[in-house]
């Protein structure tokens, strides 16, 4: 590890625990999930159905916050077991980029409209959000999609107009939750490749829950969940990035 | 990037259909308020056309036109000489209704006092005012009579010369204006068998006192002209008139007559009144009551459509949240299309009312006044029914977008 230790890390989560439910409906979801990301730090995180991957993300992007532990976003403590520090929607809307496990596009408005909400809530002039919409959007292959409505769109396409508009505001914080699952492997590979560029030039800290075998050579660390449970399975040798 | 129009845009039939809906609605209200300020103005347009300083109407009625007032004639000179008086003029008012083309055609038959009213107030759109003491008449437009239409009405024909509008009874009959004399003429015809009758049975009466026996010649009398035969009313009029010499106090001149045992007399402001109070104060209020009514359907249907169409949006909402909307952006996304809805439903309901008003068979007054009200309650009601698709969106976790 050569980045200077006074960089704060991008995420950290201190023993996150998720409790659903009550009596003998109680399922434990995640129990002291606790991961370190550095600044550009790219992770995978695996494990079968129903291991409480979507849980741990949802806690980490301020969506769903645990029953107990802590969620530090870029030093800042922003979750203290269901306690939040300041106001959650701002700090997701300036911090966080989210990307869910089913595609999630307001039905109403085009596939660039929805990319563009994201950086005019922010405060983006309409022309700048438009051609910072249509610059990510040409990457990722939907330049010429921009002007339909989401229902007009195949999973896969929908699935980058979301990737799209996490990416808008260039987050300090990517998370992404089965993102290439509608995608075919090369597509796939490419939006993976593009988390770990983006991570690398905005000093993101990304982490990716995946069940794509052949992308992980993309990421730095690897994680795994396993009924609640974080394990850090290794650091990734054939990662590009590992010194 | 304004989400509301974007939404609508989305959903526009939808939106389109429940705007045409709340328009008619709407539309609705408006013209309930019309048809009341229509009530208003025809029931006081005579009184305020006419312009006379006092009524002098039957003793204890609330006459001419709130109730059936009878005056003799002379009553006219009675008033005359009264000090302050300038002039006096009797009036005539009552409707008839005859057949026109097999329809039926109600004419409120007012008689203007001859020379001294020609009828010069009455504001003409064609034609001219009355040039002779007999047989012509200005007829309302309402009336269906065109510019030299000839109506028999008893015994006598009447040429209508002038057009006049929105002259119109209390009761929505258009008025025909006629002289005095035509006007008695027409009201009081008396069918020349019923004259007869009357002369025989005054033969009969005299051929049982002695009197005609010595003297035969009284006979004769019994063949006298209807108007002088007493069994036969004499014309009478409604009411008379009376304007005031400039300067002269109204009050006084109103006390000297109403001293007279067997007249009342009004002011100009309490014959409105009569006619306020009575006849239109319960129509006032039915109006009033239906318009309060479907203000607040129009309000609950709203209320319902944009509460729907937030149910609808549940998912786009907490999404918005998700991505760090603000509340106040959900807000605007609601209220914004519940005023677009209350705005554009009452651009519908003017444009509709406007076209379709003018086709009503009375009269419906749209004010300025009426309609910024209107458009006040409007506003009021977008907001108050937006409040519940708001509450429900303010409700709403960023969580159920995951769902
Ligand atoms: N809202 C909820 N109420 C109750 N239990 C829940 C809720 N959400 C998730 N769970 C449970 O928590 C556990 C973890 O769910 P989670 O969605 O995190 O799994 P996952 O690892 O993302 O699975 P998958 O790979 O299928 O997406 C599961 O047993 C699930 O049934
Ligand atoms: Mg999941």
């Amino acid at each position: 590890m050569t980045e200077s230790s006074t960089q704060p890390l991008a995420i950290e989560t201190k023993q996150l625990t998720k409790i659903y439910g009550s009596g003998n409906t109680e399922v434990v979801a995640m129990q002291d999930a606790s991961m370190q990301v550095k600044q550009g730090e790219v992770v995978a995180l695996l494990g079968p159905s129903g291991s409480g991957k979507s849980t741990f993300l949802t806690a980490v992007g301020l969506i769903n916050p645990p029953t107990t532990g802590q969620v530090i976003i870029s030093g800042q403590r922003v979750l203290e077991g269901p306690n939040a520090y300041g106001n959650l929607r701002t700090f997701r809307r300036q911090h966080i980029g989210f990307i869910f496990q089913k595609s999630n596009l307001i039905p109403f408005l085009t596939a660039l409209e929805n990319v563009q909400i994201a950086l005019q809530l922010n405060g983006e002039t309409p022309v700048a959000s438009r051609s910072r919409s249509l610059e990510l959007m040409d990457y990722l292959g939907i330049a010429d999609r921009v002007n339909n409505l989401p229902s007009a769109l195949s999973g896969g396409q929908q699935q980058r107009v979301a990737i799209a508009r996490a990416l808008a505001n260039r987050p300090s914080v990517i998370l992404a939750d089965e993102p290439t699952a509608a995608l075919d492997s090369h597509r796939g590979r490419q939006v993976m490749e593009l988390f770990s560029q983006v991570a690398h030039e905005q000093s993101a800290g990304v982490i990716v829950v995946t069940h794509d075998q052949r992308s992980l050579d993309v990421f730095d660390t690897i994680y795994e969940m396993e009924d609640g449970k974080m394990q850090r399975q290794k650091q990734n040798s054939s990662s590009k990035n590992a010194q | 990037m304004n989400l509301a129009t974007k939404d609508i845009r989305y959903n526009f039939g939808r939106f389109a259909l429940t705007t045409v809906g709340v328009g008619m609605l709407l539309m609705v209200v408006m013209g309930m308020g019309g048809i009341y300020r229509g009530l208003i103005e025809d029931a006081t347009l005579l009184i305020d056309r006419i312009g006379t300083d006092l009524w002098v109407v039957q003793r204890d009625t609330r006459g001419p036109f709130a109730e059936i007032s009878r005056v003799p004639s002379s009553l006219v000179h009675r008033t005359l000489s009264v000090p302050g008086v300038q002039l006096a003029r009797e009036f005539v008012y009552h409707t008839v209704q005859r057949e026109r083309n097999g329809k039926p055609l109600r004419i409120s038959v007012l008689g203007l006092s001859w020379p001294t009213d020609k009828g010069k107030w009455i504001p003409l759109t064609a034609g001219r005012h009355l040039a002779q003491s007999h047989y012509e008449m200005i007829a309302d437009e309402s009336l269906g009579m065109p510019l030299g239409e000839k109506i028999t009405l008893g015994k006598e024909t009447y040429t209508v010369v002038g057009i006049t509008s929105s002259m119109i009874s209390a009761s929505g009959d258009g008025i025909g204006f006629f002289s005095v004399a035509d006007a008695q003429a027409i009201q009081f015809d008396v069918p020349g068998e019923a004259v007869r009758l009357e002369r025989a049975a005054r033969e009969s009466r005299g051929n049982r006192i002695d009197l005609t026996s010595i003297q035969p010649s009284l006979l004769d009398n019994a063949v006298r002209p209807a108007a002088e035969l007493p069994q036969i009313p004499r014309p009478q009029a409604s009411a008379v008139m009376v304007t005031v010499v400039p300067g002269t106090s109204v009050q006084q001149v109103a006390d000297i007559i109403s001293a007279w045992g067997d007249v009342s007399v009004f002011s100009r402001s309490g014959q409105r009144d009569l006619l306020l109070m009575g006849n239109v104060e319960k129509v006032k209020r039915q109006i009033g009551l239906f318009r309060i009514l479907l203000t607040v359907i129009a309000g609950v249907i709203m209320a319902l459509i944009l509460y729907t169409s937030t149910l609808d949006k549940i998912h786009s909402i907490a999404l918005l949240k998700l991505i760090g909307a603000s509340n106040l952006t959900i807000l605007g996304l609601i209220l914004q299309q519940a005023l677009l809805l209350g705005s554009l439903g009452f651009g519908v309901a003017y444009l509709l009312g406007s076209q379709m008003f003018p086709n009503f068979p009375r009269r419906v007054i749209l004010t300025d006044y009426d309609l910024w009200q209107l458009a006040g309650i409007v506003f009021a009601i977008s907001i108050a029914s937006s409040l519940l698709g708001i509450w429900k969106a303010m409700k709403v976790s960023p969580n159920e977008a995951l769902s």
